[in-house]
């Protein structure tokens, strides 16, 4: 159950991105509180701002104005080295096409941000096996990407987000590339993951139904506004 | 990242696309290569003529002669214009009992060199005798010699320059192990109490006039032992102008009459003890030359040596070797252009996998070292494998060039030579160059924006 200690803070976030002459607002004076243990799904149509709104909570981008305090600290004031030990520490991330590095095996892509963390060995080895575990995926550990099929891949990327044991997770459609049956697994295993772990979920999405079913809480922006955010209260109706 | 990873994450980076890495590392290897080659050359060369010219025995060498001697060493210099009025010290066994107990000097010898008169088969032949020091067998003075040399420093054995052994037998090769003769005017000091002992009034005059000298004709029965073709170790100092070489304390125990007896007995300076013309000081090594060279001047006697003639061989071949290099550096510029391609391509190629990495929480730093690595372990392996090839292609021109001299009677010679030195080097400058190379890349890579470089497809 979400707390209502705020997490995230986005407070009159703007982010500009220069096309030729041509600027667009890809978001657009937004504020926003998550708190700590929410699931918040972020819903929209295609140009809304709900990727752009995502990365910035993530510290991949900064906004052009505004502030983003995470647990009081404002990404904005953080150099590219206190941004990616932020990426490192505090956030798991999961994107559409699961950005599994095909060079590697499943096992090799779950141990990479612990390759970053400079983690032991056997440590690395006790977490990912543990991460695997966790999505159910342990005997495809020496398979690699191309050997999975969509959902499997999913998951594989859903452990690597999970393995630094992160504060939150963000999803970026993570079930933009999968059938409605995979995608609702995978949300299945998100809700599954947080009542466990506790930790907080921002997902990006465009299906309503889905983000009905699956989240506490629900921003809808357009735009790159933020129209209307409203809970959910039901949670997960399998 | 730790180094372990980032060195395992680089060596999977380029084992994925080994065709292109192997590719771009044989570019290294092959720029390293050349550079080895050419400057083993270098190396080569520069070692055989400074062994030649260290066995030689001139470049650690230096000439002394008495400052009474107006003439140069070889006794071909010009006249001194005016002669300066101090006490000359005489050229004598006590100098070269002082120049012995000189630091680094390993050898002291007189230059030995009379008239003598060779009998041989019925024959007589006027010629120049000259004594050999006992160092002379380590060096490459007497290399090439026909029958052998001296069995001892006190045989009393000669060795024929070939011209001169052409006249005593037009099958010069048979005269070894035979006997000649040599008769030579001997030097003899008359003490002033040996001349007191003397009976007849009339040579007891006579000696006190030539001032204690006398002259006695002498013969020498000396075996043939080699005969040597070319001039040994000519030059100022060296054996130049001798036809007949004895072992120098057989020459020395002859008391030959030298031209310098001669010189003292005008200068009425004959003190009955023995003179020498010019004395050769061998030292440790041509380094210790100069400060050798700078004591006996403080002696009073005049010293020379041609260390100065073996620094400017030295410049040249620094300079030949830098020349060499910089044309052989340009093997390795367009390979290192080929590191900067392959990384370039490489950051295209991977431009979503920098972006995952970044998402995972890599620093611009860690994404800078791994493609800084990967350039390392090509520039490493590339100058590795050219250390190799450049080792076998100088030993290829090593065989050549052997092949090509034994056919023309020479003898083979090691034209090329890879030191320790010169392999570190090569690998080390390979190693900065491709780093150097991976700048750029690795840069443009630190710097990718991880947002454009997720969505690039």
């Amino acid at each position: 159950m979400p707390s209502t200690q705020t997490l995230i803070q986005a407070e009159h976030v703007s982010r500009d991105y220069r096309l030729g002459e041509t600027v667009i607002r890809a978001v657009n004076d937004l504020s926003l509180e998550i708190c700590s243990g929410e699931f918040l799904a972020l819903l929209g149509s295609s140009g809304s701002g709900k990727s752009t709104l995502l990365n910035l909570m993530a510290g991949l981008d900064r906004p052009t104005s505004g502030a983003i305090h995470v647990r009081g600290q404002n990404l904005a004031a953080l150099d590219s080295q206190g941004l990616a030990r932020y990426r490192r520490e505090t956030v798991g991330m999961v994107f559409q096409s699961f950005n599994l590095l095909p060079r590697m095996t499943l096992e090799e892509n779950v141990e990479l941000p612990l390759r970053l963390a400079e983690i032991d060995r056997p440590e690395r080895s006790r977490r990912v096996a543990r991460a695997l575990e966790r999505v159910r995926l342990s005997p495809r550990r020496q398979h690699r990407p191309s050997e999975l099929s969509g959902g499997e891949q999913q998951r594989g990327a859903l452990a690597r987000a999970l393995v630094n044991q992160p504060a939150i997770l963000f999803a970026d459609e993570p079930t933009g590339n999968l059938d409605s049956a995979t995608g609702e697994q995978i949300l299945l295993l998100l809700r599954e993951i947080q009542d466990t772990l506790g930790m907080t979920i921002i997902m990006v999405t465009h299906e309503r139904p889905l983000a009905e079913r699956f989240a506490n809480r629900i921003a809808v922006l357009s735009d790159g506004r933020l129209i209307d955010h409203f809970a959910v209260q039901t949670g997960v109706r399998a | 990242m730790k180094l372990r990873d980032l060195s395992e994450l680089a060596a999977r980076n380029l084992r994925e696309a080994i065709l292109r890495n192997s590719l771009t590392t044989l570019g290294v290897a092959v720029g390293v290569a050349s550079l080895v080659a050419m400057l083993s050359l270098g190396v080569g060369l520069q070692t055989l003529a400074s062994d030649r010219l260290t066995k030689s025995g001139l470049f650690d060498a230096v000439f002394v002669t008495s400052r009474r001697d107006f003439r140069g060493p070889g006794g071909d210099g010009p006249p001194r214009k005016s002669s300066p009025p101090e006490k000359f010290k005489p050229l004598d066994e006590d100098a070269r009992l002082q120049f012995a107990q000189l630091p680094n000097v390993v050898d002291v010898y007189p230059q030995i060199r009379f008239l003598t008169d060779v009998r041989y088969a019925g024959n007589s032949y006027s010629t120049n005798v000259l004594g050999v020091p006992e160092s002379s067998r380590v060096t490459s003075a007497f290399d090439g010699i026909t029958g052998k040399y001296f069995s001892s420093p006190t045989a009393e054995e000669a060795i024929l320059q070939a011209d001169f052994a052409k006249e005593l037998s037009p099958q010069p090769a048979s005269l070894v192990g035979k006997e000649l003769v040599l008769r030579y005017a001997e030097r003899r000091a008359a003490s002033p109490e040996e001349i007191a002992k003397e009976n007849d009034i009339d040579k007891q005059l006579d000696a006190m006039m030539s001032g204690g000298i006398s002259i006695v004709s002498r013969e020498k029965k000396l075996r043939i032992a080699g005969i040597i073709e070319s001039d040994p170790s000519a030059g100022i100092g060296g054996f130049g102008g001798g036809r007949v070489f004895l072992p120098l304390k057989v020459a020395e125990q002859l008391h030959a009459a030298q031209a310098n007896d001669v010189q003292d007995f005008v200068r009425g300076g004959g003190s009955g003890k023995p003179t020498y013309a010019a004395l050769t000081i061998r030292a440790k090594s041509p380094k210790d030359v100069l400060q050798i060279e700078d004591a006996i001047k403080k002696l009073g006697f005049n010293a020379f040596s041609l260390l100065d003639a073996s620094k400017t061989l030295r410049q040249v071949f620094i300079v030949f070797d830098m020349f060499l290099g910089l044309f052989a550096s340009l093997a390795l510029t367009v390979a290192s252009l080929g590191i900067v391609n392959t990384l370039l391509m490489a950051i295209l190629e991977r431009r979503r996998e920098i972006g995952v990495l970044k998402a995972l929480g890599a620093t611009d730093g860690d994404v800078r070292s791994l493609f800084f690595a990967e350039a390392g372990a090509m520039g490493l392996l590339g100058g590795v494998f050219g250390v190799a090839l450049g080792w076998t292609i100088g030993q290829a021109l090593t065989w050549g060039t052997t092949i090509y001299l034994r056919r023309q009677d020479l003898p083979g010679v090691k034209i090329s030579h890879v030191p320790w030195w010169l392999a570190l080097s090569a690998i080390a400058f390979a190693v900065a160059v491709s780093l150097a190379a991976g700048l750029y890349p690795a840069g443009r890579a630190a710097r990718l924006n991880p947002v454009e470089a997720l969505r690039y497809e």
